[in-house]
């Protein structure tokens, strides 16, 4: 669960983060301003509030929220802007020269984009996203506070049916095991970071 | 604009919860941060034993979620006969994470000191000791000031988890509350604009910190 729940959020973000980069970085003030306060908004408020809020605060008719896709919902919609700035960060690194470039060559303004400025800028934001999604796995234990029979919750269970010493095991075995599931990741990262920067200056 | 009156009769009790947020961040941050010190010191120390005791402490600090640290304080250490307030619990557990955090940042700050600065030092005549407390520190530390100001926002955002060990905090009144009257999408937003309206403009202000660091660099 605590997988699933991490790479449907993943998942969610990576690709909504898309246009809110493009926003962030818009050269129409307005959109730019709106994105922005979008962003510092879902990061200035803690997930937890944001769970309970869907969990217990949505409710349209009888729709509401179940746990599950509540937390896949808010951890999806945090990552979104958490991955936002990650990747306006990394346009912004990429040289301006590159543009200029590219506009010099008579490249469209979507080809230079696309072409031109996300590739680079993905190689450069590639271990950041890494990082981010291991910070997820981490989050995502928050969503044991909205009922959701993730790895904490299922701890929390066991420690409540064996209130003896053995009850504080599954604490320190599901610590071992986040940091255990953090490696592949970190991992990866560094094998397809260590590919890129061959494939530039080969 | 019922919301707003609403709001108005229960910010007294969000406050005091807001009032414990901020002690627990607060105490997390003056506790931590000199731990994180010592920590980013020892990890890069010569002695294996107080290297390898240092990785281990922020290892478990940084890759554990601060949640399971938080029950393995305050459901775990019971077992063995030391129990604490869920307070002090949530103090602790914030500690080990910002501790964890900060000395990261902090290690990597002082590793951004140019190695030409340690030969002057050392070239002067300067004693060791005196080489890394008043020559390498100030430097590492003023590089890694917008990296701490991140982690005392993202420890005030976690003092949220408290909540989960009923810590009397901004979460937890604001659960409170709701479970009166269950109007929970207003008090929660409440609670959500609380954590906001410190959060937000602490981001700015670590922005314009970093913006004018890079001028200078």
């Amino acid at each position: 669960m605590t997988i699933m729940l991490t790479l449907s959020a993943f998942a969610i973000g990576i690709v909504g983060a898309v246009p809110l980069a493009v926003g962030l970085s818009s050269s129409n003030m307005l959109v730019r301003l709106a994105s922005r306060l979008f962003v510092d908004l879902v990061r200035g408020v803690p997930i937890i509030v944001w769970l309970f809020l869907l969990k217990f605060g949505i409710q349209i008719g009888t729709f509401k929220f179940n746990p599950v896709a509540a937390a896949i919902v808010g951890l999806g919609v945090v990552s979104m802007a958490y991955l936002a700035e990650i990747y306006r960060g990394g346009l912004q690194a990429v040289p301006r020269g590159q543009g200029e470039a590219a506009h010099a060559l008579g490249l469209t303004r979507g080809t230079t984009f696309y072409g031109v400025m996300v590739p680079q800028a993905f190689r450069i934001v590639s271990p950041s996203i890494a990082t981010y999604l291991t910070g997820l796995l981490k989050d995502s234990s928050i969503a044991s506070t909205i009922i959701v029979a993730e790895m904490v919750f299922q701890s929390q269970s066991f420690a409540r049916q064996h209130p003896t010493v053995e009850g504080i095991l599954p604490y320190i075995l599901v610590g071992i095991l986040y940091i255990v599931l953090s490696l592949p990741v970190a991992y990866l990262s560094r094998r397809l970071d260590s590919r890129m920067r061959k494939a530039v200056y080969a | 604009m019922t919301w707003l009156t609403e709001w108005t009769a229960y910010l007294p009790q969000m406050m005091s919860g807001l009032g414990v947020s901020l002690l627990i961040a607060a105490v997390s941050i003056v506790a931590g941060y000199p731990l994180g010190l010592v920590l980013s010191v020892m990890v890069s120390a010569k002695n294996l034993a107080s290297r390898t005791l240092a990785l281990a402490v922020v290892e478990i600090g940084r890759g554990a979620p601060a949640l399971v640290i938080l029950y393995l304080f305050y459901y775990g250490l019971p077992k063995f006969g030391i129990a604490f307030e869920s307070i002090t619990a949530a103090c602790l557990a914030l500690i080990w994470n910002s501790a964890a955090y900060s000395s990261e940042i902090m290690r990597a700050g002082i590793q951004s000191v140019d190695r030409g600065q340690l030969e002057a030092s050392s070239a002067l005549g300067l004693a060791q000791r005196h080489t890394f407390w008043r020559v390498i520190m100030p430097q590492g530390m003023r590089s890694a000031i917008p990296g701490l100001m991140g982690v005392a926002i993202q420890m005030f955002q976690g003092t949220s988890l408290a909540y989960a060990i009923a810590v009397p905090e901004l979460m937890k009144s604001a659960y409170n509350i709701g479970s009166q009257d269950f109007n929970y999408l207003q008090i929660f937003t409440l609670a959500g604009l609380c954590y906001a309206a410190i959060s937000m403009p602490a981001t700015w202000i670590t922005v314009f910190f970093e913006k004018r660091m890079a001028r200078h660099a």
